[in-house]
């Protein structure tokens, strides 16, 4: 009896995860220009009206600069701060962490306006810059929080050895510390890209004459005409985001049996 | 090879090296022995250059070690954990720090097989290195550090990790190894049967101190202090009063067992004071009617006994002393076991006494 009510509750809980996002691919390939059903026929038109708009290619190509620049600063920010916090002790070390730990909790829309100020005070122009600047901060406590338990992980005479063998500091990190972290890495970059990727309030902010995805797609829902080429847009995106998370949990699961780590099952 | 002078060494305020003086010669095992937290490791990781030192000096082979990091110093090191990079099979692991020798191919994989075959791991290069087992990870940890040919081994704890019977193995194995190669091997240990079978000479650590240096037997049978009598097997500790101090003898009187002629070098002025004396239950015999070619003779009764197999344990009461005292005995065929509560005679000698002064 109980086991039936915990297969039902799954079942619901999945259902109300995912089916918003199913219903995403089922307009798109709709062949009218209303979001309602029953459905009136099948088309590739929605997708292939998204080709000939240049605007959005352009916020797609902005986006994409965007979120790949955000993924390698946060994570380059992250593996130094990481590295430094988790093997040495120095004053201020709580504090250090609290601050660069905090725009994680922040609400977007403070960030995005103090951000926008301090722009427009410094008087710079507001460019795909400001925007990575931006994500940046808001991805580094992200990987910063993967990369220091991937540090945690590492045994520090494994560091020690390479040292002891002849290697210097630098190539010690290349040849030692970097392989073994690399699916600490790995996954920073994949979940600041996504960060960055989807985020919105601070993108809108900071985006001037140059929209990203997110703030392009939130113009067009002014059109009802549109709204099945976001549809089909927003179905592209999810493939992208299916592939990237497959992409690295194969990746993780292969370097944790190459490693001969337990597989604990989970990603992040 | 390696002379360390006045080390000190504070973590916080913690005092975790005191003053340590000592050297290591070439081509000798050399242990530091001592419990948890008595600063062994600290010391090693000082001389392989983990540890930077407050004040004092490490010097090896005559160079001061002072600012030169761990990848210049002419150590390897064997790691507890033994650090054997995971991302890598056992070959490249053993060549991981000929890479500065810029060696050819060929040249590499030869020395690489010669390294393996020396710690009996011949054709276990291409194994991954999470495949090993505990005793294959050391072994691998030896190749990777020996192949580079270092002036010093150092060795931290590495049986540890190993069942009783692979670290007997290893004992009598790495002995061996540092015979043939006569590198200087330096192994911190907390195991003092360990440092007693391996080395030439051991350094006995309290407290970030050296309590006592000397070869395994020295250590052994002349103990200096109580601690380092109680670290290595079991001593009687009985309390005493010197009556006289004269050549190379000492005139002690022993509660419960009487009068003893230490041979023992002291200055006479150490007359009347009152020390403690130091005997090992095996230097002292439950003698049977017939025996009686001991210096020494004192009557005493069996309150307990403990068979074990090879050795029978007794605790005996003499007169004039609260605890009891134990006694061994080899049981050999004809030999009978004692009974409890029994009058015995305890024989021993004058050499079975050894006083520990230090604190």
């Amino acid at each position: 009896m109980s086991k039936r009510i915990l297969t039902i509750f799954m079942v619901v809980f999945v259902l109300f995860l995912y089916a918003p996002t199913l219903l995403l691919p089922i307009f798109a390939f709709n062949d009218s220009t209303f979001i309602a059903f029953p459905l009136s026929g099948f088309t590739f038109d929605w997708f292939a009206s998204l080709g000939a708009a240049v605007e959005l290619r352009g916020a797609a190509i902005n986006s994409l600069i965007i979120a790949s620049i955000s993924a390698v600063t946060a994570t380059t920010l992250a593996l130094l701060a990481s590295s430094a916090t988790v093997r040495y002790r120095f004053p201020g070390k709580g504090i250090m962490i609290g601050a660069i730990m905090v725009p994680m909790f922040l609400p977007e829309i403070v960030i995005g306006v103090s951000l926008l100020t301090v722009v427009l005070l410094a008087g710079f122009q507001l460019s795909i810059y400001t925007i990575i600047m931006g994500h940046t901060l808001i991805c580094t406590p992200f990987s910063i929080a993967i990369l220091r338990s991937s540090f945690q992980q590492l045994d520090p005479s494994m560091e020690e050895a390479s040292l002891d063998l002849g290697e210097s500091r630098f190539s010690t990190f290349r040849r030692v510390t970097l392989p073994l972290i690399m699916p600490g890495v790995i996954s920073s970059l994949l979940i600041a890209f996504t960060i960055s990727l989807d985020e919105f309030v601070i993108a809108f902010f900071l985006s001037g004459t140059e929209p990203t995805l997110p703030v392009y797609i939130w113009s067009q829902l002014r059109f009802p005409r549109k709204i099945p080429s976001v549809m089909a847009l927003g179905t592209l995106l999810l493939l992208l985001s299916i592939c990237l998370l497959t992409l690295s949990e194969i990746f993780r699961r292969r370097s944790a049996r190459r490693l001969g780590q337990k597989d604990n099952g989970g990603a992040w | 090879m390696i002379e360390l002078s006045n080390i000190e060494k504070y973590y916080g305020d913690y005092h975790a090296l005191r003053d340590v003086s000592c050297q290591i010669k070439k081509g000798e095992f050399f242990s530091l022995l001592g419990p948890s937290g008595s600063g062994k490791t600290t010391l090693l990781r000082a001389i392989a250059g983990f540890e930077g030192i407050d004040s004092g000096a490490v010097m090896i082979g005559g160079q001061s070690m002072a600012g030169v990091p761990p990848n210049k110093r002419p150590t390897n090191m064997v790691f507890q954990s033994y650090a054997i990079f995971p991302h890598m099979n056992v070959a490249q692991n053993v060549a991981y720090g000929l890479r500065a020798q810029r060696l050819s191919k060929t040249q590499t994989a030869e020395m690489v097989n010669k390294s393996l075959d020396k710690v009996g791991l011949a054709g276990y290069g291409e194994r991954a290195a999470h495949a090993l087992s505990g005793g294959q990870r050391q072994r691998v940890a030896l190749a990777r550090a020996l192949i580079l040919k270092p002036k010093v081994l150092l060795l931290d704890e590495p049986l540890s990790a190993l069942d009783r019977k692979l670290r007997e193995e290893m004992q009598s194995e790495l002995r061996h190894l540092q015979r043939s190669l006569g590198i200087t091997f330096v192994l911190v240990t907390h195991d003092q049967e360990e440092a007693l079978t391996m080395s030439d000479r051991v350094a006995v650590m309290f407290e970030g101190q050296i309590a006592q240096l000397g070869t395994p037997q020295s250590l052994y049978k002349r103990p200096t202090s109580k601690r380092v009598a109680q670290f290595f097997g079991s001593m009687n500790i009985l309390k005493a009063e010197v009556r006289a101090a004269q050549n190379g003898v000492v005139i002690t009187q022993i509660e419960g067992l009487g009068v003893a002629e230490i041979p023992q070098d002291l200055a006479p002025d150490i007359q009347g004071s009152s020390v403690c004396v130091g005997v090992r239950p095996e230097l002292m015999t439950v003698l049977d009617d017939d025996q009686d070619a001991y210096d020494k003779e004192t009557p005493a009764v069996v309150t307990d006994i403990e068979y074990r197999g090879e050795l029978t344990y007794y605790d005996v009461k003499f007169e004039g002393l609260d605890t009891p005292v134990v006694v061994s005995m080899r049981n050999t065929t004809n030999r009978e076991i004692k009974k409890i509560g029994q009058q015995v005679r305890i024989g021993w000698e004058n050499a079975s006494a050894v006083l520990l002064l230090d604190q």
